[in-house]
């Protein structure tokens, strides 16, 4: 999936001789946490964020006399250089910024111009997606060998019953690296005729399984 | 006490057919009726001839273009291709002749059922033919064509302004019935069911609240696989206690599936008849302790349509009109009627025997993980208790 069928692209930006107060102020209204800061080409040459800003206004006990702070420009507090995607990049490596760099938001760029916005937010949305929870279904794992072909021999099965699948998940199988488990979520509400499929063509089915109870 | 109660039947429910080896299978209605005139709890004068629903009253929560493709599938006139669309046609839901006429049978029950029950003609009504919980707005799914729950609410909303309270302890989320409703904050839902982890449909998390003015309309109380009948009864009775004190509703709406039973083969609970006699009884309570007595129970899930449903569904009526439920031996003239055509040894009392299934290795963890769940479910109304009115 790429960054621009996921990303936001009606983004809030400041100029960055704009006052924290103001900063402040859209964060509130708008429920937001990064402001990108924005030059007179669009261009991104900073980014804001809630806790830059939390760090540079008053103390709630102090608020009368460091009242100014809140006046202080934007560019006093911003974070620069900014990192950016590109609305062709691949979410996945959104994920693995926001993983190493301990960021929680990129803004998207083209042409050097601000077009977008990804948060972390919009990250777990995508990831909770792919997992197939929000399409009714149910699920099953299966424990495969690790070896080319596997999928489709597997789906093949499925497909036999006309079972639509949402979503395919793909893991290592911890206990023993010759085996994957397979996650499926299908579209059923009676998956017992695909799992006794499967189960008859030697397939090994992890179900809601405790130890000592019968599967 | 002795309540008056209107119990829908006709013998037509069982047109609602998919195809011979499918799971959902409405001869249990008749099972749970035959039981009930076996032990003679039920008299001709209590019966309630179901009605057709109209198109108009599908279109209540059904949109035009879906009741016009089950019009088409009914006779046989829809495609596999446009049939994909409104989730008719697959292995849950295939297509089958006359699939409109039968479901809106099955509608036209639970109308007939709130009808009674706002009309004061009873005080109680009970259509076992229906609880089709899965049906969406234009979506067929989870064996539910028509969502004969949501029409009845929405029904009851439009005719009688009533506010109600939904409760389904079907081991199944009650999905249609909830999105339904979801922004509306007259009608309350509170399910309790088996976590979507495994489970169709997946959805049912605690989190589920409800949206826009219907946020804290909702309710969700996922329990874990292998939840046993304690634990059950315990976080059921409950939600429903705390919701209801807290919604103040003026009708309540259960769905009764069946299917938490250990022997349902479609979820993974462990619970028993005991569960099934519980239910009712709270449910009975509280509808004379808040509404005047004024409860329309339906039917829902239960796959092990011998075992298990027709003594399940059974104590809902027992509870119903007679106030208590049944004990001691089944009659002896229904099981030998019945063991005939089953393909299972049928129980011999109404009492699960002790010992269906082996112990729960981890009964603890689980119990006290269900506790939590009922802890965040419930922590909203608290919260708004405690905060300044």
């Amino acid at each position: 999936m790429l960054v621009e069928e996921v990303m936001k692209t009606e983004v809030i930006s400041l100029r960055a001789n704009e006052t924290i107060e103001t900063a402040l102020k859209l964060l509130n209204d708008h429920h937001i946490r990064h402001i990108p800061i924005v030059d007179e080409h669009h261009h991104v040459i900073g980014i804001v964020s809630d806790r830059d800003v939390r760090d540079a206004s008053p103390s709630v006990f102090q608020i009368e006399q460091d009242k100014e702070a809140l006046q202080n420009t934007l560019e006093s507090i911003m974070s620069s250089p900014v990192i950016t995607a590109h609305p062709l990049d691949f979410v996945e490596e959104i994920a693995s910024i926001f993983y190493e760099h301990e960021i929680a938001c990129v803004p998207v760029t083209k042409a050097n111009k601000l077009v977008g916005i990804i948060t972390e937010k919009d990250m777990l949305y995508t990831m909770i997606q792919l997992t197939g929870v929000t399409v009714q279904s149910s699920q099953i794992e299966i424990k495969v060998i690790d070896k080319p072909g596997i999928l489709p021999e597997v789906t093949a099965v499925l497909g036999r019953r006309k079972t639509n699948i949402t979503s395919v998940l793909i893991y290592p199988y911890q206990p023993d690296s010759t085996y994957k488990v397979l996650v499926f979520r299908l579209q059923t509400m009676n998956p017992m005729p695909v799992i006794e499929d499967l189960k008859a063509e030697g397939y090994e089915v992890l179900w809601p399984n405790m130890p000592g109870m019968e599967q | 006490m002795t309540c008056r109660a209107g119990f829908v039947y006709s013998e037509d429910f069982r047109t609602y057919r998919f195809r011979d080896d499918h799971p959902f299978n409405q001869l249990r209605v008749t099972l749970a009726y035959e039981l009930l005139q076996s032990i003679g709890a039920i008299t001709e004068k209590e019966l309630i001839s179901p009605r057709m629903a109209t198109e108009e009253e599908l279109l209540l929560v059904h949109e035009k273009p879906y009741v016009e493709a089950i019009k088409k599938a009914s006779s046989g006139k829809l495609s596999e291709e446009e049939g994909f669309e409104f989730g008719v046609g697959t292995e849950d839901t295939p297509m089958f002749e006359g699939m409109h006429e039968a479901s809106s049978l099955l509608v036209g029950g639970t109308l007939s059922a709130v009808d009674a029950v706002m009309q004061d003609k009873v005080d109680h009504a009970l259509n076992l033919g229906g609880g089709l919980h899965h049906g969406f707005q234009r979506k067929a799914s989870g064996f539910c064509i028509y969502n004969d729950g949501a029409v009845a609410i929405q029904y009851i909303r439009e005719h009688y302004q009533a506010k109600v309270l939904y409760i389904d302890t079907d081991a199944h989320h009650g999905d249609g019935v909830q999105w339904a409703f979801y922004d509306d904050p007259n009608v309350c839902t509170l399910s309790v069911h088996e976590t979507g982890r495994y489970l169709f449909p997946g959805t049912g998390n605690v989190n589920e609240r409800g949206i826009k003015e219907g946020y804290g309309y909702s309710f969700n109380i996922p329990v874990d696989a292998f939840t046993e009948d304690e634990s059950f009864m315990h976080v059921y009775e409950t939600a429903f206690r705390e919701v209801i004190e807290y919604f103040k509703p003026d009708v309540i709406v259960t769905q009764n599936g069946a299917d938490a039973h250990v022997l349902d083969p479609l979820t993974h609970l462990c619970c028993t008849s005991q569960l099934y006699e519980f239910i009712p009884q709270i449910a009975h309570k509280l509808a004379h302790e808040y509404c005047g007595g004024k409860w329309i129970a339906l039917g829902g899930g239960g796959y092990d349509i011998w075992r298990v449903v027709p003594r399940a569904w059974a104590q809902i009526w027992n509870v119903m009109a007679h106030n208590e439920p049944a004990e001691g031996p089944l009659p002896k003239e229904w099981l030998a009627k019945w063991q005939q055509e089953a393909p299972v040894q049928l129980p011999s009392s109404w009492h699960d025997a002790s010992g269906l299934y082996k112990e729960i290795p981890r009964k603890l963890e689980i119990t006290e993980k269900n506790e939590k769940v009922l802890e965040k479910a419930m922590q909203f109304i608290q919260l708004k208790h405690n905060l300044p009115k």
